[in-house]
């Protein structure tokens, strides 16, 4: 039997998820991709190699089996995983052997976690990516009884964490003025890097809906502006008067006018702020947006020196306590550095 | 290039590493022109840090590598580029293609056709000629992967949009509303009236052409009866045709 990771069971939304694919906006397709491309980057500093393809996980993972010894890592939100039983650790590189059973359980904060293997996974790319882009009918879920096909994997490290900052409650993110932002009253763009927002129940892979303490935004005499080209990040404003805040599978155009474009580096926080979170937006320059941009992918850069051996010590169980002692206590803290 | 009232071309960014030239705040037949036009001078250019370009209805889109590029730099090179000639008067690029799309008007197939000729003050036969006879072109692609937006009709065909949204036109609907078509790539609910039905396959994933129709093809959709439909029905092509535009 070819090297496989075997999915028993599967959470509503799992899908694989790359780096998308760009230069198809013209036909209409929009890049897609991980909602957390940091969250892909991490899974590559912890197992070693590029940046591949992961499962994504949104909300609850499943049941999982590898046919044969292989490594794994978990990042992203994280999730009550265990291997036979044992509690593993999240931000880390696991060896999963042959016939063990993983089992990934709900975020315990944060809205997208990734599984990925060593060699990456290998199912069959559609214009070169395996990226699900199921609004573009692109690719499937991933359900139970799947046998999801995993490539050679040169070996290397195991037992390997990496310590990352909270982006899985919200907080702030930081906007740049985009092609419409003037088409909105200045005393709602003011407003707007000034008050707080909750991410609505209403999220998903083409955007984020953000719920407005104070009065919906609007432009004056309607909704009709020509339809433009859209990027992940693009705020949207539809009749609502709620701000919309558009992610990897969102459409190519819109007809909607957009308030405002959250950076890049700000992105894998929009994802990953879950219902309920409290979000504000910050406008910054474009000079300063691309000094973060600097800083983001510096960061990137710099993940594979952030991984440390992991060693059993208690701070490294901290599932283990949420699940049998502590409620309402999110493991997701003891990843805060 | 002298620039008209409204101040057109205007160079505007998108977000941190997108940049859009657009020639008008409205849809026309111009400004469309000059969006892919100037779109295939920018594949043509080459300019390195661009990643990708697309032309949207008005205007043309180039995604770039900010740290790379400068955005001091490429506005420099988009404003040289837009004032080396008259954009609004530029030709469609070449490479483009003609398709001709069997389509069968009215009927059950296409339920909103005797509504939509009478919204144009046409007779069924009129309108059934008009439409086969007009050469449209696709101004833009966009809404689902491969889906044409396609203009523009004679004049008598600016009619509104429903007030109520049709539930669910199929695969293969041609739809129409304010002078221009969509042909839908996927089963979709719409405002725009169901007057055509095709057989055409706009999507060929693994085809070296994953999408049939690009920016400024141009397009006509012949009138052809249920029987010959069904017919096409078998056909790979769905019985539809291409040839080089000159």
């Amino acid at each position: 039997m070819s090297r496989a990771l075997i999915v028993h069971r599967a959470g509503p939304a799992l899908t694989l998820q790359d780096e998308g694919r760009p230069g198809w906006i013209a036909y209409g397709l929009s890049r897609g991709g991980a909602m957390d491309r940091l969250a892909l980057a991490e899974g590559a500093a912890l197992l070693g190699g590029k940046r591949g393809v992961a499962l994504e996980m949104a909300g609850v993972g499943g049941l999982f089996e590898a046919s044969e010894e292989m490594r794994i890592a978990l990042t992203g939100a994280p999730m009550r995983a265990t291997l036979d039983g044992q509690p593993l650790l999240w931000q880390a590189a696991h060896l999963l052997p042959a016939g063990a059973q993983l089992e990934i359980g709900p975020a315990t904060s944060g809205a997208y976690g990734y599984l990925h293997v060593g060699g990456g996974f290998a199912e069959p790319a559609i214009l070169g990516a395996q990226s699900a882009h199921l609004t573009a009918g692109l690719g499937a879920p991933v359900t139970a009884g799947t046998r999801l096909a995993v490539g050679p994997d040169k070996g290397g490290e195991t037992a390997r964490k990496l310590p990352v900052a909270d982006r899985f409650s919200g907080g702030v993110l930081r906007v740049v003025e985009s092609l419409q932002t003037g088409l909105f009253p200045e005393e709602q763009r003011r407003r707007f890097g000034e008050e707080a927002f909750v991410r609505d129940m209403r999220a998903n892979r083409m955007g984020v809906k953000l719920t407005p303490e104070g009065a919906g935004y609007g432009v004056e005499g309607g909704l009709s502006v020509v339809s433009e080209v859209i990027a992940p990040g693009d705020i949207q404003v539809t009749g609502d008067g709620a701000p919309f805040v558009l992610m990897a599978d969102c459409q190519t155009t819109g007809g909607y006018p957009r308030l405002a474009t959250v950076i890049p580096a700000d992105l894998p926080r929009v994802a990953q702020a879950p219902a309920g979170a409290r979000l504000s937006f910050r406008w910054i320059s474009l000079d300063a947006a691309l000094e973060a941009e600097a800083a983001y992918r510096k960061e990137i850069a710099e993940l594979p020196r952030r991984v440390e051996p992991l060693i059993r010590d208690p701070a490294d169980v901290p599932d283990l306590l949420s699940h049998k002692l502590v409620s309402g206590f999110s493991s997701g803290d003891h990843h805060d550095h | 290039m002298a620039l008209d009232a409204a101040g057109f071309p205007v160079i505007r960014t998108v977000g941190v590493d997108g940049m859009l030239v657009s020639f008008g705040d409205r849809l026309s037949e111009t400004a469309n022109r000059a969006a892919l036009a100037f779109r295939a001078e920018v594949e043509r250019e080459g300019w390195d840090g661009v990643e990708e370009s697309a032309s949207s209805l008005v205007s043309c889109y180039l995604r770039f590598d900010p740290l790379y590029l400068r955005h001091a730099a490429l506005e420099a090179k988009l404003r040289e580029l837009i004032d080396s000639r008259d954009w609004m008067q530029a030709a469609l690029p070449q490479g483009r293609r003609l398709h001709r799309i069997p389509t069968v008007y009215g009927g059950t197939l296409a339920p909103q056709f005797g509504e939509a000729a009478a919204a144009a003050g046409l007779s069924e036969a009129a309108a059934r000629d008009s439409l086969s006879r007009t050469r449209v072109r696709v101004t833009a692609l966009g809404f689902a992967p491969g889906q044409p937006y396609l203009g523009e009709l004679p004049e008598c065909w600016d009619i509104p949009r429903q007030q109520a949204l049709t539930p669910r036109v199929p695969i293969g609907a041609l739809v129409l509303a304010i002078r221009q078509f969509v042909l839908f790539t996927v089963q979709a609910q719409t405002g725009w009236r169901h007057v055509g039905q095709t057989a055409v396959r706009l999507v060929r994933l693994g085809e070296e052409r994953p999408f049939l129709l690009a920016p400024g093809d141009e397009v006509e959709f012949p009138a052809v009866s249920e029987e010959v439909f069904a017919r096409m029905q078998d056909d790979a092509e769905g019985g539809a045709s291409w040839e080089a535009l000159a």
